[in-house]
């Protein structure tokens, strides 16, 4: 079989990429490697948290609230304490003096307000799930009994349900001190948006709801923590996306100094933004562990992560758009209002500011305005899910823009080609405010279009409706764009970002010539290992195999940011590339040494460096590698090493873009949906490996579908998780998605030195409108101008009841 | 306590067990066979998928009493000197991002083409309807069950074409 898979555009990049050949003269760049990481996934041998087990290792449970809200009047774990095997309990009240606040890391306005979020409840809960007692017991089994015998005394309050209803006088109060369930006003207006409407002609107004939705990596969180009680160490190994955040924030929270704790993400199993956080039950293991003097183990069973894990989305936009008749974009105007749940987690409220730049998507328009309303609600808090206030942007301005089409007559593609951002004109400024380097929207239209046969299901469209058959075909378009790569740092400092966004990574040359790459990104199922040993074979000129990469340890990768907001690839990576650059100019001065050549009259390529105009004159980079570890004869004052560290802090954010086109059968009978085909042309840039970016895309996808078709977490009236396993939320299956076509274009970024984007989170963006898109497209003739999400089959045929005049 | 005799990936056990304990948690906790995770409590996700005398079984969906005298294959047990053509295939096909449902997901595979060995792309997607994937979508895992079903009947795969099988890379 071969290794490369077909891609017409990254064979002509090996073609022409001789200087930077790997050692058998094929460039690593753009290889469809198969992934190193595979071996032990498909074989059972993967270290997942709750696979490790310590000796004298004790178990936790933890008992949460069955309440939405509610005083806690009164906990007595004494009962539980009887129930053999149990070794400790403790109440939120015991613990309250181990630790301080649950961090939010993104206060976004100076007056935000900021609730207290102690790991265990103690004088209130206020959410279904929140933790009210943690018991210690000899096995899971144990501990999960003894749960049953903690006496838990509430006085209910009020559930706040409805965040509009939240924002009311006089609405019950999620923080009663706070005096209000409004967390912040975060408002933005770029132009004159008042002076856009006024010379606008047309004004198309509409309300999307973005649904809660659970994030459900289908590892489960877990903790293992470790003391070593008499120096007061501790080694946490925890199922997270960000062990070098957490480490800081572990501290802070506990007063255990920084030094003294390690954190290690082993193998982690999915994580779609769930993961980047500091979760109560991390700070309990640990305070329990340094408590008790044992190793300890929490895994959460899923039914539990659905309350105790953070959700994503849960945002209902008010978008207006204004244009003139002849299509031409004057303005845009948001109202947004995001439910914060119960507290703020790690970067609960900046999700939503996240998307805040993004809702003019590839459009050119002379104004914009948006608010953002954060709201506190009796439900799990909110936190980043991928896409992280992105796909929020994207479907309003995708959506509105199908609505505005055809308010003007006009197809909805050619209106989007009439208002998009040229080609020729990047690096193209924004009304969002955000500089756009590159991008060629004409080129991924094109090239999705001829795949999808656009003009061929316009035709078979138009016939079913004309013979009004029960099944209508619908056509959906979603042209996005997205900022990911969360950096530079100054950006996220002048939006309140607790931190910064530069990422760190270190290359060291064995005395073998083997290459051991440090990063401080945390991988958990994306293939760094795979794709940055690329990258350094590709800078260093060695073999693929003759590189390992190092994570998710902050002994052994000290010095990282991590990974989420598809920033790994073009900060991380590009950190990779960088440090191998420092390792080649100290092997240069080495091996111009060794030649007696002038440095500057060595050349570099196929990892050896050559006298030029002396062929039989060479070093390879591993000769210089032993060289400098025997240090007998370097150059005068060299140290001897040639390991590297890069810390990348970039100047821009990275701009993925491309075409997603859906083609939606909806039987206007039963409202039952099918996908017919889906097309996504994406343009990220300069690939490393295709094999896994066209995984990224199909993943991504699939999480997008789900939103649009399927997924939704449901409270009922006493602020009960209704969908509480995975029984009632549905996570789509094999049988519920379609194949998809995808294909590439590839417009470098001009913002980094391989010219890559990322791709994690593009497909999740692009996909909920295409879909939504395609079902009310199919409608249109019943009259119908919104299907609430997710599309289900009753939603679908209910709305054609009432907005479709088939009643 | 009860007494149970399971023969697990060509090992037998013999333990006392509570007659509650689940077999994937016999399987873990209690044998340290910790390659078949666990996904949910519900049964629904598959992930802890492990093949009792041949067919797929959730192991969180049955008691470990009531695999006493069987023979059980996990995913640690699967290959055979070499690895099995499912697990080439999901390599070779990037089935698998980050590996979490992959035990499970290979090992109803294995049982889908034992049943059906020349399933159409339509009947892997239902075959598989009980193991749910966050990461890839099922794009790849279709390809790879059916790449795989192509080297169980001989018509693709030759030995050694699959030059990275062994994750010697």
């Amino acid at each position: 079989m071969t290794e490369e898979i077909d891609a017409g555009l990254v064979a002509e990049e090996i073609a022409e990429a001789g200087a930077l050949a790997g050692p058998d003269g094929t460039r690593e760049l753009g290889r469809g490697r198969r992934r190193k990481e595979d071996a032990k996934l498909l074989t059972g041998q993967t270290t997942w948290t709750d696979n490790i087990t310590l000796p004298g290792m004790l178990h936790l449970a933890i008992l949460r609230s069955p309440m939405a809200h509610a005083r806690v009047t009164g906990v007595d774990v004494s009962a539980a304490l009887e129930r053999p095997g149990v070794i400790a309990a403790f109440s939120g009240a015991d613990l309250a003096d181990s630790w301080g606040s649950l961090p939010c890391a993104w206060p976004v306005t100076a007056d935000m307000v900021q609730p207290a979020h102690p790991p265990i409840a103690a004088e209130e809960v206020r959410h279904v799930g929140d933790a009210v007692a943690v018991v210690v017991a000899r096995d899971r089994y144990a501990a999960a009994d003894a749960l049953e015998a903690i006496d838990v005394d509430y006085e209910p309050l009020p559930p706040v349900l409805d965040m509009e209803a939240a924002l009311q006088d006089g609405a019950p109060l999620v923080h009663s001190d706070a005096g209000t369930n409004r967390c912040y006003l975060w408002p933005l207006e770029t132009g004159d948006y008042a002076a856009a409407r006024e010379a606008a002609e047309v004004v198309v107004r509409r309300r999307f709801v973005h649904q809660r939705l659970i994030p459900n990596a289908m590892e489960p969180r877990a903790v293992v923590v470790a003391p070593i009680a008499a120096a007061d160490e501790y080694t946490l190994y925890s199922s997270t996306q960000v062990p070098h955040i957490l480490r800081v924030m572990l501290a802070i929270v506990t007063g255990i100094p920084e030094q003294k704790i390690r954190v290690i993400a082993p193998d982690v199993g999915g994580g779609f933004g769930s993961k980047l956080d500091v979760y109560a039950e991390e700070v309990i293991a640990l305070v329990v562990a340094k408590r008790i003097g044992r190793p300890v183990k929490w895994t959460e069973s899923r039914s539990e992560g659905y309350q105790a894990t953070i959700h994503g989305r849960d945002v209902i936009q008010d978008v207006e758009i204004a244009a003139m008749r002849d299509g031409t974009l004057r303005g845009l105007k948001v109202d947004l209002f995001a439910d914060m749940g119960a507290y703020l987690q790690l970067v609960t409220p900046g999700i939503p500011v996240l998307g805040a730049f993004m809702y003019p998507g590839i459009y050119k328009m002379d104004a914009y305005k948006l608010d953002i309303t954060g709201v506190f609600t009796t439900k799990t808090p909110t936190d980043a899910y991928r896409g992280a206030g992105r796909p929020e942007a994207t479907f309003a301005i995708e959506r509105i823009m199908d609505e505005l089409a055809v308010e003007l007559g006009r197809d909805p593609i050619d209106l989007r080609r009439q208002n998009w951002i040229k080609h020729e004109e990047f690096p193209y400024t924004t009304a969002g405010g955000l500089t756009y380097d590159s991008g060629n929207y004409d080129a991924a239209t094109g090239k999705a279009t001829a795949l999808f046969d656009y003009d061929g299901l316009r035709r078979e469209q138009a016939e079913r409706r004309d013979r009004k058959d029960p099944v209508q075909l619908g056509i959906g378009v979603s042209t996005y764009t997205e900022m990911c790569g969360l950096a530079p740092s100054r950006v996220l400092g002048s939006l309140s970002y607790g931190a910064g966004g530069w990422e760190a990574a270190g290359v060291r040359m064995l005395p073998t010539g083997r290459v051991e790459v440090v990063t401080g990104t945390s991988p958990h199922g994306q293939g760094h290992a795979t794709a940055w040993s690329q990258i350094a074979a590709d800078a260093l000129g060695v073999p693929f195999e003759d590189v390992e990469v190092i994570h998710g340890d902050t002994d052994s990768s000290p010095k990282g940011m991590d990974t989420y907001g598809s920033r790994s690839l073009v900060i991380g990576g590009i950190a990779v590339h960088l440090a191998c650059g420092k390792v080649i100019d100290k092997a240069r001065r080495v091996a111009a040494h060794l030649l007696e050549a002038a440095e500057q009259d060595l050349e570099f390529a196929k990892g050896t460096f050559t006298v030029k105009g002396s062929p039989e004159a060479t070093k390879t980079i591993q000769e210089v590698a032993l060289a400098t570890f025997a240090a007998h004869n370097l150059p005068e004052g060299m140290e001897p090493t040639l390991d590297s560290e890069a810390v990348l802090d970039p100047d821009n954010f990275s701009y993925p873009h491309g075409t997603h086109l859906c083609a939606v059968e909806v039987d206007t009978e039963t409202g039952g949906t099918r996908i017919r085909s889906y097309v996504a042309v994406d343009d990220v840039g300069k690939v490393i490996n295709p094999l896994i970016v066209e995984g990224q895309v199909h993943g991504g996808l699939a999480q997008g579908i789900g939103q649009a078709l399927f997924e939704e977490a449901v409270y009922d009236e006493d602020g009960n998780l209704t969908t509480g396993t995975m029984v009632d939320y549905l996570v789509p299956s094999a049988a519920d998605l379609p194949e998809f076509v995808t294909d590439r274009t590839e417009t470098p970024a001009t913002s980094n030195p391989l010219g890559v984007k990322g791709v994690g989170e593009a497909g999740t963006i692009a996909a909920t409108p295409a879909v939504v898109n395609a079902i009310v497209d199919a409608l249109r003739p019943y009259g119908v101008t919104e299907v609430p999400m997710p599309c289900t089959p009753e939603r679908v045929w209910r709305t054609l009841q009432e907005q479709g005049g088939l009643r | 306590m009860a007494r149970v005799s399971i023969k697990v990936d060509g090992v037998t056990y013999e333990d006392e067990v509570e007659p509650r304990r689940l077999l994937v948690h016999h399987l873990r906790d209690g044998l340290g066979r910790v390659g078949t995770p666990v996904g949910c409590d519900t049964s629904n996700c598959g992930a802890c998928t492990v093949l009792v005398d041949g067919e797929s079984v959730k192991s969180c969906s049955v008691l470990a009493v009531q695999a006493d005298g069987a023979e059980i294959t996990t995913i640690q047990g699967l290959a055979d000197g070499e690895w099995h053509p499912v697990q080439k295939a999901f390599r070779e096909h990037h089935g698998l991002q980050c590996g979490y449902c992959t035990p499970g997901m290979v090992l109803a595979a294995v049982d889908l083409l034992r049943n059906n060995p020349d399933p159409t792309a339509e009947e892997v997607r239902h075959g598989l309807e009980g193991n749910l994937c966050r990461c890839t979508g099922y794009v790849n895992i279709v390809r790879a069950v059916l790449a795989a079903a192509a080297e169980l009947r001989g018509e693709a795969a030759k030995p050694g074409a699959f030059s990275e099988a062994g994750g010697a890379s």
